[in-house]
Order: C-alpha cells, then sequence, then structure tokens
C-alpha cells in the first residue's frame, strides 16, 4: 500500500518536470526554482514520449465511455476509426468485414430502455487473446495497450475465440489502401490499437477526437492526477463482464 | 580472301562497339538490376552495408517498435521509402525498376514487407463506412 500522494509530489510528474525544463512544447515553464507552471492541454492529452525511449509500464492508458452520452445512430466513432486506421475493404459477405469498433445496443427487458455503446477491445490487464495465443504475436505492451504483433501472427483465430468481446477480426484479403502507420494484411487478425501510433505522438485515439457528445475519455488511470483517473474515483463506472475478472482498461459509466 | 578478311573485321568491330544494355554497371558481364531512387545519397549508412544488412536493421528495430513502442528509430520502413520510392510511381513496387522490387526479384528473394506496409511514399488511407 502507498500512502496518497499530493497531485504536485508525483515522481514522475516530477521527473518529467525536471527533464523537460527548458524544453520547448511540453508544456512546463519554470516560474522558480521547484515551482513549475504546467499547461492543462485538451482533455488529458497523453504525454509525447521521447523518440527513443521505450513505453513506461508506470503508466496504463484506459478509455472511459459514458453511455448516458452516446447519441442513438451515431457513428462517428467508427468513421473516424476506418479513416485513421485505413480499414476500407467492403467483402461480399460483410461478417467478413475487419471491425476495429462498433456499435452495439443494449435493451433492459423489463422496462425497454435502450442504451447504445461502442464496443472494441477491452485492453485487459489479463487479456485472453495473449494467454491463448501459440506464437506469442497476441501481446500486451507496457503501458497496457494490447496488440497483434502482425510479424509472428499465423492467422490462426484462437485470441478470436477466446475475447469474450468479439473485439478481433481477420483479414481476409490482400490490402493495398493501408495507412502507412498502421500495417495491416492479408492473414492476420487485428483489432482495435487504442491508436497506438497517435498515442505514441502524444495524441488521443481517432474515436475520442471525433465524438461529438464528448463521451469518451482517454488518459493514464495509473496517473491519480488525470481526468479519466479522477472521474473513475468520482463516478460509478463497469467493466463489461467484470465476473471474468480480466481488469480492462475501456471502462463505461451509466450502463 | 582479302575480302572475306575485311568483312570479319567489320563484324568483330560491330559486335565490339554494340551497347548492351543488360549488361549494366562496371563490370559488364554481369547482369545489374536497375534502379531508380527519387532521392538518393541520404542513407541512414553506406551502401555496403546496407546491402548486406537492411534486413537485420529493419527486424530488430520492427520489434523494438512493436513490442516496446520506441519510435523514431533510423532504421524505420516508412523513412526508406520516403527517399527510395520511385519518382514515377511513388512506389517501391510495382516495376523491376523500382527500388525494392528491381534487387528482390534479381535476387530471386520474396519480399513480403508490402503485404501489410504502405509501398506508397506519402499515403493518404479513406476508410470506409461501416
Amino acid at each position: 500500500m502507498t500512502a496518497p500522494q499530493e497531485p504536485g509530489s508525483n515522481p514522475r510528474r516530477a521527473f518529467i518536470a525536471a527533464a523537460g525544463a527548458g524544453v520547448a512544447g511540453l508544456g512546463f515553464t519554470a516560474i522558480a526554482p521547484g515551482l513549475h507552471l504546467m499547461a492543462v492541454g485538451q482533455a488529458d492529452a497523453a504525454e509525447v514520449r521521447k523518440a527513443g525511449s521505450a513505453a513506461s509500464p508506470a503508466v496504463r492508458w484506459g478509455l472511459l465511455i459514458d453511455a448516458g452520452k452516446c447519441a442513438p445512430g451515431c457513428t462517428k466513432c467508427i468513421d473516424a476509426c476506418h479513416t485513421e486506421n485505413g480499414v476500407s475493404e467492403k467483402l461480399p459477405d460483410p461478417r467478413q468485414n475487419s471491425q476495429w469498433i462498433r456499435k452495439i445496443e443494449l435493451v433492459d427487458r423489463r422496462d425497454g430502455r435502450k442504451t447504445e455503446l461502442p464496443m472494441m477491445c477491452q485492453h485487459c490487464a489479463n487479456p485472453p487473446c495473449v494467454d491463448v495465443c501459440p506464437t506469442g504475436a497476441s501481446m500486451k505492451r507496457a503501458d497496457g495497450i494490447v496488440l497483434v504483433d502482425r510479424h509472428t501472427c499465423i492467422g490462426c483465430r484462437y485470441c478470436m475465440m477466446a475475447c469474450p468481446y468479439k473485439a478481433r477480426s481477420l483479414v481476409h484479403v490482400p490490402l493495398t489502401e493501408q495507412n502507412p502507420e498502421v500495417p495491416r494484411g492479408q492473414g492476420c487478425v487485428e483489432s482495435c490499437t487504442l491508436c497506438v501510433h497517435r498515442v505514441d505522438r502524444g495524441q488521443t485515439p481517432a474515436c475520442v477526437e471525433s465524438c461529438p457528445e464528448g463521451a469518451m475519455l482517454f488518459g493514464d488511470l495509473n496517473d491519480p492526477s488525470s481526468a479519466i483517473a479522477k472521474r473513475i474515483a468520482s463516478v460509478p463506472t463497469t467493466q463489461v463482464r467484470s465476473d471474468l475478472r480480466l481488469n480492462q482498461g475501456v471502462r463505461y459509466q451509466g450502463l | 580472301m582479302k575480302l572475306l578478311r575485311i568483312l570479319a573485321t567489320l563484324l568483330f568491330a560491330a559486335i565490339a562497339v554494340s551497347p548492351a544494355p543488360t549488361f549494366a554497371g562496371e563490370g559488364g558481364r554481369t547482369a545489374k538490376p536497375v534502379i531508380e531512387i527519387a532521392n538518393p545519397g541520404k542513407c541512414v549508412a553506406p551502401v555496403d552495408e546496407m546491402r548486406r544488412n537492411h534486413m537485420e536493421m529493419l527486424k530488430h528495430q520492427r520489434d523494438r517498435t512493436m513490442r516496446q513502442g520506441i519510435r523514431g528509430e533510423p532504421a524505420s520502413l516508412n523513412a526508406c521509402i520516403e527517399c527510395h520510392a520511385s519518382k514515377k510511381t511513388g512506389s517501391v513496387l510495382g516495376s523491376n525498376e523500382n527500388f525494392c522490387q528491381s534487387c528482390h526479384s534479381y535476387a530471386a528473394v520474396k519480399l513480403d514487407c508490402w503485404d501489410c506496409h504502405q509501398p506508397k511514399a506519402g499515403f493518404k488511407a479513406t476508410g470506409v463506412k461501416p
């Protein structure tokens, strides 16, 4: 157990402040020795990692989705995701199309209340897809993002079977329209990457940026001063199928 | 007899000076791949080293980037095609003059990077509505 820390005494923040003093673009301004003015940018944008440094296990990226704000029939997050990640194939059998994120509708049978929510890879802390992968292609990065290493994926689809959220798809056809930053190809399984290429640049995922209702909040679950951690600490949130004890990085509010 | 000798000499001379486009390069005796590069001369390592080790460099870089999340390394496939994509087609694939394909078809080595990676420089993905 660690004692609760004051926001200013977070050792990681202090380290970054020390390292970033004098470096433009980090959003720190030294007022006096030991006193830093921290710029608060767009809602909890990711910190830019220095080129050449690895993803830190001190960070755990997460997403909080407010299902109460998710507008019925809106597919802006799906459009933005598929544009960002170059998911463009339309196959004769639509069941074979890749689905990185989808909208699902929940109906409460007792009173007919309908709730819509986006569902995608939940970025579990204990991911079943990683457990079952025979080649080690399905992996969890140090900062909690669950990815498929396509260099070693053999397309066996065990992970698709293991995932309780149906989050993964197999690419069935040869592709040519990939985004240069998001390689993807035939015979490999793929899923939401939490826009890892954007997160590594200090941006938020495309779905978060595109949501007109502001229903999605991205940030570091491990940092008690982040907006997402504060919200999770103050309002009731749900992990879908929490009975499986996978400890998902994607949380829902208002379910 | 004398006429025959002159004719033979002329024929020999004609063969000697005729251009041999398939035998390009300094040696002149071995066929070399023809390569067209948009921005030559700015590579991350000398040509000899790149020819011998580019696959190892890319393999180690891909594992560091993919598994550890290390970005901005010099041996990056996207950085390769920024310079090496053809001026005509904007790609490193497509014809035997284009950078990757020319050598790999010459050496008969399978090239599967581009099954997943985008071979065109500056390509913008569009996506599709669900």
